[in-house]
């Protein structure tokens, strides 16, 4: 299991090392969303309070919902979707493995994310690094978690790229508000240690909730 | 259809057309006066619009496990019954907040979680809709996940803090309120159940339809 998860990990890793589609594209929409953000809400050098740890909540949701799309369009059009499934390996493992790609994206998105959120918008982000990388970690997995296995489960419908989002958004709103809410108690001033711990909490047990669901859930939407 | 259901449907129309009579009936409540009254509307489709998502989201799961086509059915009209009933919930909510709290809308706990529960409702239907042959399947998984996202967001709103009534009111409820409540209570329950046993119907009827125009293609 661990095996069929590593193989199909490097897999991933070793086409995306190749053609670097998915890290640049997604890194570079993030940036461009941020950006567009900050022409927005930043005002004579100024954010309003708590604004950027939404944008950096929003820019993660819109750059994860395109490298989902992506990395599954990959294996559509090339027709290894097909392979992948006949893998001799228990279907959970190709989700897993799948899951640990994508979180691996977008971590790496987000180490460039979070810097330039906090230069631009003089967010205070960087303050309890701890607590932001567990914050961040945990809200990137359960985003990942229901994204993966919809993507997944999207790659043979019609309409899938429209059709993701509307799916996605409203399932993964407590990772939103979770992620939010923690990210803005960390970059307070008078830092409370229990509001970031009930949040991260939170985030855990959705994501724990959602990848046994996923898990469960995985190997009949796949099934024809 | 069976027999009963023509004499049934008549029975929950005169519910409905009187039923502003019965609520027309009950006092006025002390503080907020007549506009309370919306109550009577809004509790029992929030309670329907509750039950529907419910029972799609269980009967989806079911359809995940064992594959029968029958159980899929009842998860669409569910579906459908819950996108109709919150909406009726969703407006009459604001109208009834604007008197009693001075503003259309506030994201408490359970208003937020109505909302999102009501716009995962849609997206089933949206993507029963588009997306293509076998997307009943995509869809299950949605209601599934739809289900379990309802507690956190509600424990996550409720973190803030939440001025909607609670549910321990409805019980001390005096009779001249509670009557017009169980009544409306009963008419709303009885438009979900007849509604989704003429989708159930419908939806049969189509699959039987295709059936016949698949063993017509065959023998062709």
């Amino acid at each position: 299991m661990l095996r069929a998860i590593w193989l199909i990990v490097r897999k991933d890793l070793t086409v995306e090392v190749r053609s670097r589609e998915l890290a640049y594209t997604t890194l570079f929409f993030a940036i461009s969303c941020v950006l567009v953000f900050a022409f927005s809400l930043v005002q004579e050098g100024r954010a309003a309070e708590g604004v950027g740890a939404g944008v950096l909540w929003m820019t993660i949701m819109f750059a994860g919902n395109l490298a989902l799309g992506r990395t599954f369009e990959r294996e559509r059009q090339s027709e290894t979707l097909r392979a992948l499934m006949l893998v001799p390996a228990p279907r959970p493992a190709v989700y897993l493995g799948k899951l640990t790609g994508i979180v691996l994206l977008l971590l790496l998105t987000e180490g460039v994310l979070v810097p330039l959120v906090a230069l631009l918008f003089q967010a205070e982000l960087l303050a309890h690094p701890f607590w932001l990388v567990s914050v961040v970690a945990m809200g990137t997995l359960g985003f990942a978690a229901v994204g993966t296995l919809f993507a997944a489960m999207l790659v043979r419908a019609r309409s899938r790229d429209v059709l993701l989002p509307v799916l996605l958004y409203p399932i993964t709103v407590p990772v939103i508000i979770a992620g939010v809410r923690g990210t803005m108690a960390i970059a307070q001033p008078d830092f409370e240690v229990a509001v970031v711990r009930f949040w991260f909490s939170l985030l855990v047990a959705f994501d724990v909730v959602f990848i046994t669901l996923a898990l469960w859930t995985f190997e009949p939407v796949m099934t024809d | 259809m069976p027999k009963w259901f023509s004499p049934a449907v008549l029975v929950c129309g005169v519910m409905f057309a009187i039923s502003p009579l019965v609520i027309a009936q009950a006092p006025y409540e002390s503080t907020m006066g007549l506009v309370q009254k919306v109550f009577y509307y809004h509790m029992p489709s929030a309670w329907v619009f509750l039950t529907a998502s419910v029972v799609c989201g269980i009967a989806s799961a079911r359809f995940l496990a064992t594959g029968n086509p029958r159980h899929d059915r009842t998860a669409l009209a569910a579906a459908e019954m819950a996108v109709l009933f919150g909406l009726v919930t969703l407006v009459t909510g604001p109208l009834w907040a604007r008197k009693a709290w001075g503003t259309w809308w506030v994201w408490d706990a359970r208003i937020t979680s109505s909302l999102v529960g009501w716009m995962i409702a849609w997206a089933y239907l949206i993507l029963r809709q588009y997306g293509g042959p076998g997307s009943e399947k995509l869809a299950a998984g949605l209601a599934l996940f739809g289900m379990a996202n309802v507690p956190f967001i509600y424990v996550s709103v409720n973190y803030w803090r939440t001025i909607h009534p609670a549910t321990t009111v409805v019980p001390k409820l005096p009779f001249s309120m509670g009557f017009p409540l169980l009544f409306c209570l009963a008419a709303f329950y009885f438009l979900m159940f007849l509604l989704m046993k003429l989708r159930v119907r419908v939806a049969e009827q189509q699959a039987r339809l295709d059936a016949i125009y698949l063993s017509l293609d065959e023998q062709a």
